[in-house]
């Protein structure tokens, strides 16, 4: 193989899902770090109301595409993604996308916890105070509804005033996920959100994760496949910036449809 | 391992940690000479005089009050000039053009004043400052010691920033804030006491120089706070005292250099205090 990044001519197999249920398309998209080919024709739904687990192997592009759908690679001279990400039939990758506006429709939570340095009630009102005014009352109350849907409430109602670090590390990833909550996305991008959380934060993120659907299409990254079985509807497996098979997780997880995604699931290789 | 050279290993490891405390004992014993004689010579003429009468004439019994109180006015002046310019550049290289050509010249730049000698900080003001308007001034005092400063602050607030952690920028970012309001609600605030600190060692730096100060704001016999004439100032008045021939006047000297000395160890304890609590949380 003489060039650096080849197309690689892997067998996948992409299931479909109902159309009117897609409320993220990915078509085609191609990522660059400057030179470096990080995506390659990648074409993936994301349903509405419904969790969908990227896994892989390190380095295979899920965190790459989970970052192109805030685009959030924006903040990097030498990023760029080729192809459409429709959200609701718009394409976000067009030049004049607000991104502000679309941050707030895209949420975010990252691998390690982030908590902002000030009080736990500004952390999660910091998001909300971009978008909107609300008087006093309001805002002590979407603050309360997002935490509450973190699962987070009960444990920090007395403390509201006290700082977002001072948490433990479960209580600031959760926290994290109330701040994003709170401008009431309609997508909201999880990138490994529980790698640095211990078993028992992690299965109460797990827990939140699967409530929040109801509210939000949740596209998760994750390296732990059982997670993924646990909390998700569908599943992409990428492999080295494509996407090899996408489909219920249920089918993905039991009947793999490629030869790579059995091997990776079965622990062969990753 | 042959045991030879297992020998080998365990002499040059106890010959290099012998040379480590050696060479810090020489430090270290340097220092407290300084202070040693500093305190000695220092300590005996602090009286209340020092701090309310102005400084006189050899043979009748004078103060520091107008060079102590010059001093604080002119830092004070120095560090507010001194901290919009450098927290701001500091910021922008880490957060808008360091990676860029241009950023690369202003560090460069910026790390060649860290180091420039301050006589030629204080030439430069008397060009710009003093000579065109025919005469020294505690501004143009103040002037030449944010230029010293400036240095110190821009590399500090630049280093503290880039060691926030990226994803809390990116967290901001993805909750759709505008990097120039992520800077200034949440990367300075988490950054805010490595800015204190770097603010604090620029202090200790310019409060002790001589050299700008002599071709700036010069010095003046008399109690004033107006900026637009000549001030006195604790470094230029030990300078001159200490050069005088008059016994009382060195010994105002050497109580203006323990005052100075004792500020710069405060300033530094403080500042240390303050980044361990950074450390801690």
């Amino acid at each position: 193989m003489n060039t650096v990044n080849p197309v690689e001519d892997f067998e996948t197999s992409i299931a479909d899902i109902d159309r009117a249920q897609v409320k993220v398309d990915v078509k085609n998209l191609d990522f660059y770090y400057g030179k470096s080919h990080a995506l390659k024709a990648v074409s993936i739904p994301f349903a509405r109301n419904q969790v969908t687990a990227l896994i892989g192997p390190s380095g295979c592009g899920k965190s790459t595409l989970l970052r192109t759908l805030n685009r959030m690679y924006a903040l990097y001279p030498g990023q760029r993604a080729e192809g459409e990400i429709l959200l609701d039939g718009e394409n976000i990758l067009a030049a004049g996308t607000d991104l502000a506006q679309l941050r707030a429709k895209v949420g975010m939570v990252f691998q390690k916890p982030t908590p902002f340095p000030m009080s736990v009630f500004d952390n999660v009102a910091f998001g909300v105070r971009l978008y909107e005014n609300l008087s006093k009352a309001d805002m002590a109350v979407r603050v309360e509804e997002a935490l509450t849907r973190a699962a987070l409430w009960n444990e920090v109602k007395d403390n509201l005033k006290g700082p977002g670090l001072g948490l433990s590390g479960g209580q600031q990833q959760r926290l994290c996920v109330a701040r994003g909550v709170a401008v009431r996305p309609e997508v909201l991008l999880l990138d490994e959100p529980t790698s640095a959380l211990d078993p028992i934060s992690s299965a109460k993120l797990e827990e939140t994760v699967t409530q929040l659907k109801a509210d939000h299409t949740i596209v998760i990254v994750t390296h732990n496949l059982g997670q993924a079985g646990r909390v998700s509807d569908y599943t992409g497996f990428m492999y080295l910036g494509q996407l090899i098979e996408f489909g219920a997780t249920g089918d993905v997880f039991t009947r793999p449809a490629t030869r790579k995604t059995s091997d990776y699931i079965t622990g062969r290789f990753g | 391992m042959s045991a030879g050279k297992l020998i080998r290993r365990k002499v040059g490891d106890v010959a290099f940690k012998a040379f480590c405390v050696v060479v810090t004992v020489i430090a270290l014993v340097a220092l407290t000479a300084i202070l040693w004689s500093l305190l000695k010579q220092g300590v005996g003429g602090l009286d209340l005089d020092i701090f309310t009468k102005r400084t006189m004439s050899s043979g009748s019994k004078g103060g520091l009050a107008n060079a102590i109180v010059g001093s604080i006015v002119m830092c004070s002046l120095a560090m507010v000039l001194a901290l919009g310019v450098g927290i701001l550049a500091g910021t922008w290289l880490a957060e808008y053009g360091g990676r860029s050509a241009y950023g690369a010249v202003v560090r460069f730049l910026n790390d060649v004043l860290l180091s420039a000698p301050s006589i030629l900080v204080g030439l430069f003001v008397y060009e710009i400052l003093v000579a065109p308007f025919h005469g020294f001034s505690g501004f143009a005092g103040s002037v030449a010691l944010a230029l010293l400063a400036v240095p110190v602050i821009t590399r500090t607030t630049e280093d503290v920033l880039l060691l926030q952690a990226a994803t809390l920028r990116e967290a901001g970012v993805a909750l759709g804030a505008p990097l120039s309001y992520i800077i200034r609600t949440v990367l300075w605030r988490s950054a805010r006491s490595g800015l204190l600190t770097g603010a604090l060692l620029a202090f200790a730096r310019i409060s002790g120089e001589t050299a700008p100060l002599l071709f700036t704001a010069l010095n003046n016999q008399f109690f004033s706070l107006d900026l637009r004439h000549p001030t006195a100032n604790l470094p230029v008045v030990i300078y001159n005292s200490a050069l005088s021939a008059y016994d009382d006047l060195v010994r105002l000297a050497w109580v203006g250099a323990l005052l100075i000395a004792a500020t710069v160890l405060a300033v530094t304890v403080v500042a240390r205090i303050v980044a361990q609590e950074q450390r801690r949380s």
